[in-house]
């Protein structure tokens, strides 16, 4: 039996059960400083006096970091791009509400707090913006959006299309801010040691996290090392660095001291990312039989005044659906707001909501079953592009999901079902995330005692890749995983990409393969010397170009609506996906149970609540921001179908985002099967369903 | 600020210690006494991350001050384990993957171990049924757990973990 494919602990299992695992904030050195951020409470302007005078003689207090004195970095660090939210401390400006003015720094976690909370800091505030509407006078298209992806696309003709159309749907669907609130708040220990900055960051890729440190203190980055051995969830939000790794390595610098910096629940709602809210207009235009002629998805949404992040709502257009005429578009306003970032499912999470609901629409107008129709606009090639699709498994996910939920034995009638003063209903919808894989580095050591180590710098943010990556190296290898030893998350084991975009194990697990094969090649049996082979596979990939390579999945979920309270209650998730090859089932269940988690609570409970008056949020805490708690989670049935495909030659797809995906909207097409209301505002709170009561006796 | 004196026992080893007034039961244990397995989440009382027992009963440590634990007995999770064998609760946690990224689990875990206790000792929670003797099905270990958020989803494990904790 081979460890691919086979259920296994996690190899940290015993770690976490029992405390010992050790996180960013956890570290501990002696002589450790703590660092407490200070952030601006207005949302623009510029900072006219800090008066460090007023706490420098407090308890503890070393000192006081703010523009006038602190380092002065490089600019342009960033991945891919510069990123603002790194230049921190530079100069008077205030962006938005949240943003960092200062950095306290003091000999204990306390007597940092009360110098923080007592730093005069005076401004000169400016008119600001932070109320985002699509109907804002400031909308722009944006040459691209998220990844440098073309921000429109289209072929076709679109308004032939919808006036040939015997059904026409013309709806607007929105998505408020949301934010990651991992349980782990950012934090990183930095420290020079031996002429090199050691730093212990809560991140998802150490890697890119140490080219940015180098770059912004002109290192070379041999003289920079991160590591990120244990990472207590990320969704985006630890994606590349954040300001924690570069505080406190400004103040480890300045100070000659290990300094510990670690973000509050309310730093976090400004400081690490968001998904933007999202307000998408989706017309579609059928024939009789439901067959689409025309799909427009025009996406608005909001970014920041120092960095242009467009979340690209739109893409799932792009792999969904065949309809004669196609247009995708995204439009974007600059606002006194923090950046958005990557969130769970970026682009499809928010645009998969509004596609599904919209498909489930067309299909009560169409008089057609939702399945039904979305097998009849099945498209032979990807919509977007029109190249092949390296696989496409999704009416295996549709077929076996109506088989285990019992989808078909349904009355597609709204509003029938009553079980005292619960309505009932069903609903579905379909998931996509791209499979892709990007470049990384891995070695793999034969040791004399004839076990194998492998070293790359992924990270295990709770996806269990450590486990799984040993997986694939004991069959790469013949050997039992137990003879594998891994060590990850540590930046001078070479250049890996992070883990997000579902890359990871399809990415980390193809290097970990082919750095098995070659040692393979160089050796059998235990050597006299350790004998170690490190690989790059950013040639393999260059070579594997970027096919539409893409995951899918169908959700479906039963809720139950009390029209008195307005709550809503589901009763049952089923997720059926298609995403290669499994290599953990044990895990990856978890992940796509996670992702259908994160589904349930955007349809139900989340939603940052920004003021206007003062511009920041109103809700900026775990009690206000309120994610699914477990008595909120119903039983969640997970399956997989075969899904064969070797474009990427260890078949894996990735499977951290695609279960966020179609969930939504699978929730709110359900909410309207039991109340015959159609929900198209998330989250679906009590408020909104008791505003918009269905007709009918009350029990 | 003020300094005081205070004793605590934790996870069966007595320390007297010179504390900040303004430390939390939570600083201190991680700080002072280099048990980082307790997490802080939110510092605000909502997440449970920090859940650990005193005097048997589970508290979230952040909300409560190192002197108004004084002369306590303390358990974090490194005092969960009877040495080297892990308690009933931290093997299913293990063995059904009640984790992802384990930063909730010492929390989970504590709460989950305070759960079992609670309920031989016969205390309803808002889902028991009046009159009848609960049991400690999925529904009630949900509302049970309810006090320790996972942002990762992890719920269905962290059931099924504790289902199988209390038949040990």
């Amino acid at each position: 039996m081979t460890a691919v494919g086979s259920g296994r602990t996690r190899l940290e299992g015993h770690d976490k059960v029992t405390g010992a695992a050790r996180y960013a904030g956890d570290v501990p050195a002696d002589g450790l400083l703590h660092g407490w951020p200070v952030l601006a409470t207005i949302p623009r302007g510029r900072i006219t006096g800090i008066d460090t005078s007023a706490v420098q003689a407090m308890p503890g207090v070393v000192a006081v970091l703010h523009h006038g004195n602190s380092p002065r970095l490089v600019e342009g660090a960033g991945w891919t791009d510069a990123d603002p939210n790194l230049q921190l401390l530079q100069d008077d400006r205030i962006p938005y509400a949240g943003w960092p003015v200062a950095l306290v720094v003091a000999e204990t976690f306390e007597q940092a707090r009360a110098a923080a909370m007592a730093l005069p800091v005076k401004y000169h505030a400016q008119p600001w913006d932070v109320t985002f509407s699509a109907a804002h006078p400031g909308l722009y298209t944006p040459d691209e959006v998220n990844l440098h992806q073309p921000s429109e696309t289209a072929h076709g003709d679109l308004d032939a299309g919808l006036s040939a159309s015997a059904v026409v749907l013309d709806r607007t669907y929105t998505t408020p801010e949301e934010h990651h609130n991992a349980m782990e708040p950012h934090a990183a220990i930095a420290q020079w040691v031996g002429g090199r900055l050691e730093v212990v960051d809560s991140n998802q890729g150490s890697y890119a996290v140490a080219q940015d440190l180098a770059k912004l203190f002109a290192l070379d980055l041999s003289q920079v090392r991160v590591r990120s051995e244990h990472v207590g969830g990320g969704f985006g939000s630890k994606a590349t660095t954040r300001p924690p790794a570069v505080l406190a390595a400004m103040a480890a610098t300045v100070l000659c001291r290990p300094v510990r910096v670690v973000l509050t629940r309310r730093h976090m709602f400004s400081l690490v990312g968001y998904r933007p809210p999202t307000s998408q207009r989706i017309r579609l235009g059928a024939a009789p039989d439901g067959r689409l002629l025309a799909y427009e998805h025009l996406t608005a949404t909001q970014t920041a005044t120092t960095f242009e992040y467009v979340e690209p709502a739109g893409v799932v257009g792009k792999v969904m659906y065949a309809a004669d005429a196609l247009r995708i578009g995204h439009r974007v306003v600059r606002l006194d707001v923090p950046i958005p970032k990557w969130m769970r499912g970026p682009g499809e999470a928010p645009g998969a909501f509004a596609l599904e609901s919209a498909m489930d629409e067309l299909a009560e107008k169409c008089g057609i079953d939702p399945i039904d129709l979305r097998i009849r606009n099945e498209p032979a090639v990807a919509p977007g592009s029109g190249r092949p699709f390296t696989s496409r498994n999704v009416v295996a996910c549709y077929l076996e999901g109506a088989k285990r939920f019992g989808w078909y034995e349904r009355d597609p009638r709204p509003g029938i079902r009553r079980e005292g003063r619960w309505w009932l209903g069903t609903g579905m919808g379909a998931a996509t995330y791209p499979g892709e894989t990007a470049p990384a580095t891995a070695a793999a050591t034969a040791e004399i005692d004839g076990t194998v180590t492998i070293r790359i710098t992924a990270a295990d943010i709770g996806t269990g890749a450590r486990t799984a990556l040993a997986q694939i190296a004991a069959d790469a290898l013949s050997l039992p995983v137990e003879w594998i030893r891994m060590r990850i998350a540590d930046s001078d084991f070479g250049p890996a990409i992070l883990a997000g975009h579902s890359f990871g194990t399809a990415s980390w697990g193809l290097a970990v393969d082919e750095a098995c094969k070659a040692l393979r090649a160089r050796t059998t049996g235990t050597p006299t010397e350790p004998i170690t082979v490190q690989v790059n596979t950013a040639e393999l990939i260059q070579a594997m170009g970027r096919p539409e390579r893409h995951a899918f999945g169908a959700q479906f979920a039963e809720v139950a609506v009390d029209v008195l309270s307005g709550e809503v209650r589901v009763r049952r998730l089923l997720g059926v996906y298609a995403i290669g090859r499994v290599v953990n089932p044990l895990t990856a269940r978890s992940q796509l149970v996670g992702g259908m988690v994160w589904g349930l609570s955007m349809a139900l409970h989340e939603e940052a609540v920004r003021d206007p008056a003062f511009g920041g949020h109103l809700n900026a805490n775990l009690a206000g921001y309120h994610y699914a708690a477990n008595a909120d989670v119903p039983d969640i049935e997970v399956g997989w179908v075969d899904d064969p495909d070797l474009a990427n030659p260890t078949g894996i797809k990735g499977a951290g985002e695609i279960g966020i995906v179609g969930v939504a909207a699978a929730i709110a097409n359900a909410v309207w099967h039991a109340t015959g209301i159609r929900h198209r505002n998330l989250p679906i709170t009590p408020a909104r369903v008791l505003a918009t009561p269905p007709e009918g006796p009350r029990a | 600020m003020g300094r005081v004196e205070v004793t605590l026992t934790v996870n069966g080893v007595r320390h007297a210690i010179d504390v900040d007034t303004r430390m939390s039961l939570l600083d201190t244990v991680r700080e002072r006494l280099a048990l980082t397995g307790s997490k802080k989440g939110c510092d605000q009382g909502q997440c449970g991350a920090c859940t650990m027992l005193v005097d048997g009963r589970r508290v979230v440590s952040c909300l409560q001050l190192a002197i108004a634990a004084d002369g306590r007995e303390v358990t974090t999770i490194e005092g969960i384990a009877d040495r080297d064998r892990l308690h009933p609760v931290q093997q299913a946690f293990v063995d059904l993957d009640g984790y992802q990224c384990g930063y909730c689990t010492p929390g989970q875990i504590c709460s989950a171990v305070a759960v079992l206790q609670e309920y031989s000792d016969g205390w309803p929670s808002a889902v028991t049924a009046a009159d009848e003797p609960a049991a400690l099905d999925e529904v009630e270990i949900r509302e049970r757990m309810s006090g320790n958020l996972c942002r990762c989803g992890a719920y269905a494990g962290i059931v099924a973990a504790v289902g199988r904790a209390a038949e040990a």
